[in-house]
């Protein structure tokens, strides 16, 4: 076999800003599903696209000005979130509509624009990406990979229970806001690969297949970045050969490979359980007194 | 009774001091004036039927409830300019809900180092104070598990172990007994009585003294929002008869919370 996609220029580029976004969606998403926030980078999605549009009426890069639009409207539905009375999702839901209607209102306002410019936004063109959107690929991956594996304890922390995280002293508030930013980020660096609409998709289906066969969080982690990695190459490299849009096929193979895992999951926690229900045996125990208490028999 | 306070050098300033506080929750008033003081190395407990503004006075303590009125020290410092959240080791009342994602024993209780090393990486110190913690509670051998796979009582022990991990001077915790089995009873009050031993100070939310009752020095019983009785150490008996009588009139009944079928413990 050989490597020939490697060489148009066009596919390097390609496979380049996939990469990055393989890795940078599920590091990101990972955050919100733990915290039950799957749907938020739906939200961004829809905002990100008065950003793209706002680019497009400024005659600048629609890039960089999704990023800025799409970090303001993350940051509101943060605060939302965290000051939320009871119909937050109410809110939420506004802040998508008028994402998304503000999007088309702009582009027919920009000199030559028409709401077929959205649609490479919409739905990806990875195979378009030229010299400066790698450039701004890249450097946004950077931010996006920096802040999440470095900063990965206290968001773990965060998540799992926020309430205790603020007892610690960690800075609570402002860490749940750059979160917010760095997923706004990842929004707007993964809407040329996948696009806007199905960019949640990447943030959220590796982290739910791979928890289907991990115990921990850091295990998840990578499982999910690696999942990411593979269905993103393989998608873009796929629709290399066959013509249809990467965007599409590489959700569609995350899905494929979230049916993968499912189906083996099963049999593999029977195994695992098999193996793993057998008491330690005292190892590392305290001196106190031996433990007698097999999982699965709480009081509830 | 100050018997173990006697020994540390603080006796003179409280870890806790709570005055006259007040604080409601959706404009209803919860607390109406709680008067209550921990000094270092007491154990103090909180009883009361349910809505009596026991967890909502140690959610005030550590800061989660704003207070209306009324004034909160902790370590002499006003709550307002306390930054010292590594000295507090914090167990919330446990939460059902599992989350979304796997989480290992060790990566829970690991979280609780963060009130020291904050913004930084874990150090070879921290990593050594999480596993302590872990087998202070007996799961040192569990550590690599989900905490999704645990019992509730299990799930207590890691909520204690991530406070434990920051070694704290004041261990703050919200019904740590609530639907734990007895195996993990033994093992949650012989790592207090350890922690107790060691100089800790302690306030707790209790449904009932239960195992812990000989660790406990005085024992504040709450009712709508304000004390209605302080026990010392010689009265806990009594302090658990009469909350045992205000809160469970016919023990045994049908319809009791299921936090409260585990009341064969005092008898």
């Amino acid at each position: 076999m050989t490597l020939e996609f490697l060489e148009p220029a066009f596919m390097q580029r390609a496979l380049l800003a996939a990469l990055l976004v393989g890795i940078a969606a599920p590091a990101v998403g990972i955050y919100l599903v733990q915290r039950r926030q799957a749907i938020m980078g739906d939200g961004i999605g829809h905002v990100a696209l008065t950003g793209v549009a706002l680019g497009f009426l400024l005659n600048t890069s629609p890039v960089w000005t999704a990023v800025l639009v799409a970090a303001a409207g993350a940051v509101a539905m943060e605060l939302i979130r965290s000051y939320g009375r009871t119909r937050g999702d109410l809110a939420l839901a506004m802040l998508f509509y008028g994402g998304m209607a503000g999007g088309v209102l702009l582009i027919n306002l920009a000199p030559n624009g028409s709401t077929a410019n959205l649609t490479t936004y919409l739905f990806g063109s990875v195979t378009t990406v030229s010299d400066s959107d790698v450039v701004a690929i890249v450097w946004l991956s950077a931010f996006v990979l920096l802040v999440t594996l470095g900063l990965r304890r206290q968001f773990f922390a965060i998540c799992q229970d926020e309430e205790f995280a603020k007892v610690t002293g960690l800075p609570v508030r402002a860490l749940n806001l750059l979160l917010a930013v760095t997923a706004a980020v990842t929004v707007t660096v993964a809407m040329r690969v996948v696009g806007l609409l199905l960019v949640s998709a990447l943030m959220v289906i590796p982290v739910a297949a791979a928890q289907q066969a991990t115990r921990a969080f850091a295990a998840t982690l990578a499982v999910a970045v690696a999942m990411g990695v593979v269905t993103t190459l393989s998608g873009t490299v796929f629709s290399y050969y066959v013509d249809v849009p990467p965007g599409a096929t590489i959700v569609l193979f995350a899905l494929g490979l979230f049916l993968l895992v499912t189906a083996l999951a099963v049999p593999l926690a029977r195994l695992r359980s098999r193996a793993g229900d057998e008491p330690g045996g005292g190892s590392g125990r305290t001196a106190a007194e031996p433990v007698r208490a097999p999982a699965g028999r709480g009081p509830r | 009774m100050t018997g173990v306070a006697a020994d540390g050098a603080g006796v003179t300033e409280p870890v806790v001091d709570l005055s006259g506080a007040t604080a409601s929750l959706g404009g209803r008033a919860v607390l109406g004036g709680i008067d209550l003081t921990v000094a270092r190395g007491e154990v103090v407990a909180l009883l009361g039927a349910n809505g009596s503004g026991k967890s909502t006075t140690v959610r005030a303590v550590v800061g989660r409830v704003p207070l209306t009125s009324g004034g909160l020290e902790l370590f002499g410092t006003p709550i307002a300019r306390f930054r010292q959240w590594r000295r507090i080791g914090y167990v919330p009342q446990r939460s059902t809900a599992a989350s979304g994602v796997p989480a290992s024993v060790r990566e829970v209780v690991s979280s609780g180092r963060l009130s020291r090393s904050r913004l930084r990486p874990l150090r070879r110190a921290d990593r050594a104070a999480v596993e302590r913690a872990l087998q202070v509670v007996g799961l040192a051998d569990r550590a690599k598990e989900s905490v999704n796979r645990l019992s509730g009582g299990q799930h207590q022990r890691v909520l204690i172990a991530r406070a434990l991990a920051a070694e704290p001077e004041l261990l703050i915790m919200d019904e740590p007994l609530g639907g734990v089995d007895l195996p993990s009873q033994r093992i949650l009050a012989e790592a207090l009585r350890t922690q107790v031993a060691g100089g800790a100070s302690v306030l707790l939310v209790l449904h009932e003294l239960g195992p812990l009752q000989p660790l406990i020095d005085r024992t504040f019983v709450l009712s709508d929002g304000l004390v209605a009785r302080e026990y010392g150490r010689g009265e806990a008996d009594a302090a658990a008869r009469v909350h045992d009588l205000a809160c469970h009139p016919h023990p045994g009944a049908a319809g009791e919370p299921a936090e409260t079928d585990r009341t064969g413990l005092l008898t």
